[in-house]
């Protein structure tokens, strides 16, 4: 995990030295928020939104993940993992994904803000449809 | 370890053919004009379906706005396949799948464009519209699948008659009419293409709607299904148990059966092995990439489908341009869920690619798939998908299955699904 982070800053540093058009944003983050925030654990975070809403904010039925406390998501996912949470299909979800990928989307979602997403409003279907 | 991280941010990469007048609009007959103070660059997307709509959200949300958008969708509404089968059975309508594209010029900034592309020019990056042009800095093809009909020429002239309804829309409405219309003891006759195609467990899906309603309301009628393939091709033993218990004495599985000819006027199908005519009948012709993805050359793999790198989505033959969805070859379903998931793979890739990062070198998604087997039960496949370095592919990962058997609470969670796919891509 710690050399993921070196290579990462590395990565970061290499790009401001190489492109003179780049600005920083001063935005201060914690060293597992931006590992959270990568491109490898947003995609799987978003991958969840099928059944749990954009960025965790279900739309209903299912429980809203945004906001979660990160201790909380953690144990439900091993408890998923090894059987002992009974589950339709979570447990397949939690089997797929490793450790670190679990405490980083804890992380993720726990960094979430509670938003109010709904199912969008359905129409009549318009003649000129196909 | 308290280390300090900053966000880049690139500041104007404008090229000078990005920099046009402020009108955010198409001219009546011209290119499109947008406004781009600060952007990045822009991303032209086609097709506005659940792989286009959920990778122009996607990268707005992951570039902070900083990218553009132009979306371009041929219809002016949204109609889901996934719960269409709902509407053969009786249990949903059609208007229940039926959404507006409001949100996209609401919610997130994306510029859209109502028309049909008729070229691409990958050479001078410019996409081709009925009404206009549009340049891109990358461009993302989603236009899902066309149908093929060369082995049965006289299918395409013939779809009103014979509706594939592969398509969720009218020809979903018109194939339900056929059924309600249809006296009992009458024969529903339905066809499963060589796999791939769109929705892998659509057809059974398909097959067990039209018996629960038979069930229910013309119980001496008949679901005769011919399967190309030499099995179920997706959910096997679930399905097959269904058909045989479920649904015993209404559905008949035909494995390895594919319509040679057709005679529309009597809706007589002749396979290899036997002539059958139906009361009702309903052809799900093979498909390929759509006419977008034939239109720019992507579909290299048999002129049908799109080879593409699943570290970023772009096309292996044609540079900045990228397939997502039902249009790539893959051995990943083809299904919504899957759709939304290359679809932000990709976006990310391309954020990260537009801010001049490397794109994430090992992706990892999560599938679930429901299908209904009534009006209340539904049963599930469920995978999560890891990038194979070696193999430059996605492999399934361990964990991965269907259910011990159909339930209603996986009927509750697969209207879950729909909600919040729809929500995530609609909203
Ligand atoms: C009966 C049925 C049931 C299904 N059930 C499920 C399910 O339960 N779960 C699931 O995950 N999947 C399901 N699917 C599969 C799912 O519908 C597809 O996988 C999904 O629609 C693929 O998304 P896409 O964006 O690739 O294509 P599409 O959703 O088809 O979107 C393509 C878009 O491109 C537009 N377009 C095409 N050509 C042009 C052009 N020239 N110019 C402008 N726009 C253009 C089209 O109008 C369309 O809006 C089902 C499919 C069927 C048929």
């Amino acid at each position: 995990m710690k050399t993921f982070f070196f290579f990462f800053l590395f990565c970061m540093l290499a790009t401001s030295v190489k492109a003179s058009n780049i600005v920083y944003a001063a935005e201060v983050l914690s060293s597992v928020d931006s590992l959270s925030n990568s491109p490898h654990i947003r995609t799987i975070a978003a991958s969840c939104a099928a059944c749990h809403g954009t960025n965790g904010n279900s739309a209903g039925i299912t429980p809203t993940l945004a906001g979660l406390d990160d201790g909380y998501f953690i144990t439900q996912m091993l408890a998923f993992k090894d059987g002992t949470r009974p589950a339709t299909v979570m447990h397949r979800h939690a089997k797929g994904l490793n450790i670190d990928e679990i405490n980083l989307l804890a992380n993720y979602f726990a960094r979430q803000k509670r938003v109010t997403n709904l199912p969008p409003k359905s129409e009549k279907l318009q003649a000129a449809h196909e | 370890m308290n280390n300090i991280q900053r966000r880049i941010f690139i500041k104007s990469t404008l090229k000078s053919s990005l920099v046009l007048s402020a009108t955010g609009v198409l001219n009546a007959c011209g290119s499109l004009n947008v406004k781009n103070a600060n952007s990045m660059g822009r991303v032209v997307v086609i097709g506005g379906g659940y792989a286009g709509l959920a990778a122009a959200k996607y990268i707005r949300m992951w570039s902070a706005n900083k990218i553009e958008v132009v979306v371009i969708e041929k219809s002016s509404q949204f109609v889901s396949c996934p719960l269409s089968n709902l509407v053969l059975g009786g249990s949903k309508n059609i208007q229940d799948l039926t959404f507006g594209y409001d949100f996209a010029k609401k919610n997130h900034g994306i510029t859209w464009v109502n028309d049909e592309v008729t070229a691409v020019d990958a050479v001078n990056k410019n996409v081709i519209m009925k009404r206009g042009d549009v340049s891109y800095d990358r461009l993302i093809i989603a236009p899902g699948v066309d149908m093929i009909y060369d082995t049965l020429p006289n299918l395409e002239t013939a779809q009103n008659e014979i509706p594939h309804a592969w398509k969720a829309g009218w020809q979903t409405v018109n194939l339900r009419k056929q059924l309600e219309a249809m006296p009992d003891g009458g024969v529903f006759v339905m066809s499963v293409p060589r796999a791939p195609y769109r929705c892998p467990p659509g057809p059974y899906e398909r097959a067990c709607q039209v018996a629960s309603y038979f069930k229910a309301h013309k119980p001496k009628s008949k679901v005769i299904v011919l399967d190309a393939n030499p099995e179920i091709t997706s959910k096997k033993v679930l399905f097959a148990k269904v058909f045989n218990e479920t649904y015993a004495g209404i559905v008949d599985y035909r494995a390895n059966s594919i319509i040679t000819e057709l005679d529309v006027k009597t809706k007589t199908v002749k396979t290899e092995f036997e002539i059958i005519q139906a009361n009702v009948l309903n052809i799900i012709p093979p498909q390929r990439a759509g006419k977008p993805a034939q239109l720019a050359k992507v579909d290299n793999v048999e002129n049908r489908w799109c080879d593409v790198s699943f570290l970023t989505y772009e096309s292996t033959t044609v540079p900045n341009v990228h397939v997502i969805g039902d249009a790539i070859d893959s051995n990943l379903p083809k299904s919504a869920h899957m759709a939304t998931n290359q679809a932000r793979i990709c976006a990310s890739a391309i954020v990260e690619i537009m801010a001049n990062r490397s794109p994430d070198p090992s992706p990892v998604f999560a599938n679930t798939c429901y299908s209904f087997i009534n009006d209340k039960e539904a049963i599930h496949v469920a995978t999560v998908y890891r990038y194979e370095a070696n193999k430059k592919i996605m492999v399934a990962a361990e964990g991965g299955g269907v259910s011990a058997k159909p339930s209603a609470q996986e009927g509750d969670y697969a209207q879950a699904w729909a909600m919040n796919i729809w929500s995530d891509v609609l909203t």
